[in-house]
């Protein structure tokens, strides 16, 4: 599979994405550049975290106008696999390709911590292959991660399947205190209706290596081999 | 001609405004507890040329829309001037 990870002024976690990309799960990965207008024949497209444009207006806003999203948004309109991790899931709020808009932290701080996530279904690509009674640790590093959207839109996430992870606590308890920084129903991540772009507010790619003591974030990496090679 | 417009951009009201929230607090501190409310959004100037004030209404509207406001979680006003 050949994957590419979009590079935007500011990102910084492209590496970490390529580096679990090609070394752990041994794939062909391109680097593309926010300026180019090439996608070079990739399957599944991924917007790394970090600052895209110094977050300035509001994070993913200015990004979301680059000319290499104009050919993303085209890709994910006939089907392409595009995943938003952190900034990236701000990236493809603000371009439309996924419902909702990524707030403040309610507390008002940046949180850079470990959190619990219940997977909420396995009938995403990124999700398929997730024990739905596991809850996974990945770690989170964000100040706008506050999932937001009005009740129509929650009822169309509910009713359509599209909420795919939710903050929980250790035992996989969905509760208050573990909805880290506010989100609307503990939403950590999402897929859009057509279940081909995926955004999700934690880092799976800060959890995938043995060196670090926490594989949690493999499986969604695996997942995604494993459905497309099916 | 050439046009200012003046632009604000703010929260949504039945979305939680944590900068707001956080000055509000610090109201009590300065001993000023009758101050409520307090929401914080963006004043945005920028200049326009256009052939007339319909135009340059039209353009701003736009730019508000597709860039400077997120309408999911913020409204927008601005006013024009000639200059």
């Amino acid at each position: 599979m050949k994957f590419g990870v979009v590079i935007f002024p500011g990102s910084n976690c492209d590496e970490d994405v390529i580096y679990v990309l090609e070394h752990i799960m041994g794939q062909e990965v391109v680097r593309l550049w926010h300026k180019d207008h090439d996608l070079q024949g990739v399957d599944f497209i991924i917007l790394p975290g970090g600052f895209s444009f110094g977050d300035y207006l509001r994070s993913g806003a200015i990004a979301r106008f680059s000319p290499l999203m104009q050919e993303v948004i085209q890709f994910a309109g006939k089907g392409g696999y595009v995943m938003g991790i952190c900034n990236g899931f701000q990236i493809l709020t603000e371009a439309g390709l996924l419902p909702g808009a990524l707030l403040h932290n309610s507390n008002r701080k940046f949180i850079c911590h470990n959190v619990y996530l219940k997977t909420e279904t396995n009938n995403s690509l990124i999700t398929s292959g997730l024990d739905l009674q596991k809850p996974l640790m990945i770690p989170i590093a964000h100040g706008e991660g506050n999932y937001f959207a009005d009740a129509d839109v929650l009822k169309g996430l509910q009713d359509n399947d599209q909420i795919l992870f939710r903050y929980c606590d250790e035992a996989g308890n969905i509760t208050q205190d573990s909805n880290i920084n506010g989100s609307l129903v503990n939403i950590a991540g999402i897929c859009n209706s057509t279940r081909n772009v995926f955004g999700m507010m934690p880092h799976p790619e800060r959890a995938a290596d043995s060196i670090l003591a926490n594989q949690d974030g493999l499986g969604i990496f695996e997942s995604i081999l494993k459905t497309v090679n099916a | 001609m050439k046009f200012i417009a003046e632009i604000d951009v703010m929260p949504l009201k039945e979305i939680l405004d944590p900068q707001g929230k956080a000055v509000t607090g610090s109201m009590k501190n300065l001993g000023l507890e009758e101050i409520q409310n307090v929401r914080i959004g963006k004043h945005i100037t920028l200049e326009i040329e256009a052939q007339d004030e319909a135009t340059a209404k039209q353009r701003v509207d736009e730019a508000c829309k597709k860039l400077l406001a997120n309408l999911i979680m913020e409204s927008y006003s601005f006013e024009l001037k000639a200059v």
